[in-house]
């Protein structure tokens, strides 16, 4: 666990200086990854580099498992704690292999431990140990000196991360990519991380908690849903954007939000007479088909009109279907997309578990809203 | 032809002294490389004291080389070494200093300052960053500046014959002194063939010590 504890940072002194951070407390807690952002001079950087001692603290305390920074020898600090920048700053003189083992040839690691650990943390970023370890940097596409760059601040398995926009500095479509790769390295080694960004989809993305910070003062710190459904004020409203609503809808589920109701589903086999009286009871506009637990299509009372037929043939096929686990803002995008009001949901093996529709959406956004002011 | 024929007729000389040169020169630039590439380093990290220094050594550079022999003379006929190999020496190191304390400097001040800062949040201590990052990237303009030094000190070396130092410059001196045009043409066409022969010497060893990840990125133009 890091614990900021009134930590101020000025930079010059006299009337020219200038406050970075201004008396910020809060902690990270362990396994968590903690999100800084804001705008360029905000000073999230600067607390970033506080906490390594890359800048000395002015005023206030920085503690590591309850351990003062300042009662460390820095180069020790720094050692076990991993460390990954925007400029990636790979040596070029050194290979793949060399820029991973860094810390861990300070460490003293033997060679042989060394080189599991490289070709584990190769495999573990997808990149192919015997195609890459003795590359140089220059060798590699910008997506791949950003994997060396995470792999060489993971090399000595440090609990703690310390990473300044580690993924600014490439394309979109590889930062997506590398972002959904390392959010599933992060699951499973859970590493305290204090991750700048100035990119709020990135904030919200990869961030268990969000730090917001304008000109050095910590102006909220909470999970990315609360930030987004409830911004502490007008700062962090025009920082989150307009749309914070349709962000914050990527960070909600379809598992959670869809219809399990399986009151409009029938079995293919049965007859279109049976599947019309069904219709008609229950007020329903359609039901969905399935076979085999698996969704084939939905029919209406204008599809079932010819009588005593299996409604497996009657049916019309779905558009597409959407999988539990994407989220709200894919399900919605979809609707608009293909112009329907109701998508059915599968879950992994491909049964239907449920529909979801705008109302559901809808509902569960207001019900977001409204718990939020509950808690305040 | 009649100066392959001086050659040949005063080949055991032209050895002799060919070797003396390059001695003067070798453990000149050696000396002068001990001292100016500690120094680069040090004021590549000590940004207020590299303008003094590197002035410094500019100021040296622009003394004719006849004026600091003429100079030392006074000084070191104190120990008994007014002429002959030890001002020649010293003066030839003095003239080393500007291309290697500047090469040096530079070479460093050019790592990237996102590798520092990388070396550093890594935990590297400024000796490790020195071995592990600073030299190897700098290493190329160092040995450029030391190809310099080497080429330049083998030119002033000839005048060097004039305090009795030996060495090609003898040729020269003497063939002057003798009006002897082919003993003074033969001795600078030595010298400079020295000159070429060092030169492509260093430029071998430049690209032997260049790191193999810096040749790779020159060869594609990173």
């Amino acid at each position: 666990m890091i614990q900021y504890q009134g930590v101020s940072k000025v930079f010059g002194s006299g009337p020219s200086s200038i406050v970075a951070v201004d008396n910020v407390t809060f902690n990270i807690e362990d396994g968590n990854l903690v999100t800084f952002l804001g705008p360029s001079g905000c000073g999230k950087t600067t607390l970033l580099r506080l906490t390594n001692r890359l800048i000395a603290l002015s005023s206030g305390q920085i503690l590591i498992d309850g351990k003062d920074v300042m009662s460390w020898d820095e180069v020790k600090l720094r050692q076990s704690i991993g460390y990954a920048i925007q400029e990636i700053g790979l040596f070029p003189n050194k290979t793949i292999y060399g820029n991973i083992a860094i810390v861990p040839r300070l460490l003293g690691w033997n060679e042989k431990r060394i080189s599991d650990r490289v070709d584990e943390l190769l495999n573990m970023l997808r990149l192919d140990p015997g195609v890459f370890r003795d590359r140089y940097p220059v060798e590699l596409s910008g997506g791949q000196q950003q994997r060396i760059g995470v792999a060489r601040c993971l090399a000595a398995d440090p609990d703690l991360l310390l990473m300044d926009e580690p993924f600014g500095a490439i394309d979109p479509v590889n930062r997506e990519e590398i972002q959904d790769e390392f959010i599933k390295v992060q699951a499973k080694l859970k590493k305290s991380i204090a991750f700048v960004t100035h990119d709020i989809y990135e904030a919200v993305k990869m961030g268990d908690r969000i730090a917001i910070f304008d000109e050095g003062r910590l102006v909220q710190f909470d999970t990315p849903e609360v930030i987004l459904m409830k911004p502490a004020n007008k700062y962090i409203e025009d920082f989150v954007g307009t749309d914070r609503t349709l962000k914050g809808l990527s960070l909600l589920s379809v598992r959670e939000t869809m219809n399990q109701d399986h009151a409009n589903v029938v079995e293919g086999r049965i007859k279109s007479a049976e599947a019309m009286n069904v219709l008609k009871e229950k007020g329903l506009s359609h039901l969905n088909v399935i076979e085999e637990g698996k969704p084939i299509g939905y029919v209406t009372t204008a599809t079932l009109e010819s009588d005593n037929i299996e409604v497996k043939k009657l049916i019309e096929p779905y558009p597409l279907c959407i999988a539990e686990t994407d989220n709200l803002r894919d399900a919605l995008s979809n609707m608009l997309m293909h112009d329907i009001q109701k998508i059915p949901v599968i879950n992994e093996n491909g049964y239907l578990t449920g529909t979801i529709s705008y109302d559901d959406i809808h509902r569960r956004i207001v019900n977001l809203y409204s718990d939020h002011r509950i808690t305040k | 032809m009649r100066i392959l024929k001086f050659v040949q007729e005063n080949a055991s000389d032209c050895w002799g002294l060919g070797l003396e040169h390059i001695w003067i020169v070798a453990i000149s630039v050696f000396l002068a490389a001990l001292i100016a590439i500690p120094l680069g380093v040090y004021i590549s990290h000590n940004e207020r004291v590299a303008k003094q220094v590197i002035s410094a050594a500019n100021i040296l550079m622009t003394i004719p080389s006849i004026a600091l022999f003429g100079l030392m003379l006074p000084i070191l006929s104190i120990i008994g070494h007014g002429l002959g190999k030890v001002p020649a020496v010293i003066a030839l190191v003095l003239y080393s200093q500007l291309p290697l304390i500047r090469n040096t400097y530079v070479g460093i001040k050019n790592v990237p300052p996102e590798l520092v800062e990388a070396g550093k949040g890594l935990g590297m201590s400024s000796w490790t960053r020195l071995r592990e990052l600073e030299i190897p990237l700098a290493i190329s303009v160092i040995i450029a500046g030391l190809r310099t030094a080497t080429v330049m000190n083998i030119g002033i070396a000839a005048i060097a014959a004039y305090i009795g130092a030996g060495g090609l410059g003898v040729f020269i001196q003497q063939g002057i002194a003798r009006v002897y045009s082919e003993m003074i043409i033969a001795g600078a066409l030595l010298v400079a063939l020295l000159a070429i022969f060092a030169d492509a010497g260093m430029a071998f060893l430049e690209r032997a010590l260049t790191p193999k990840g810096i040749r790779i990125a020159r060869r594609i133009g990173k």
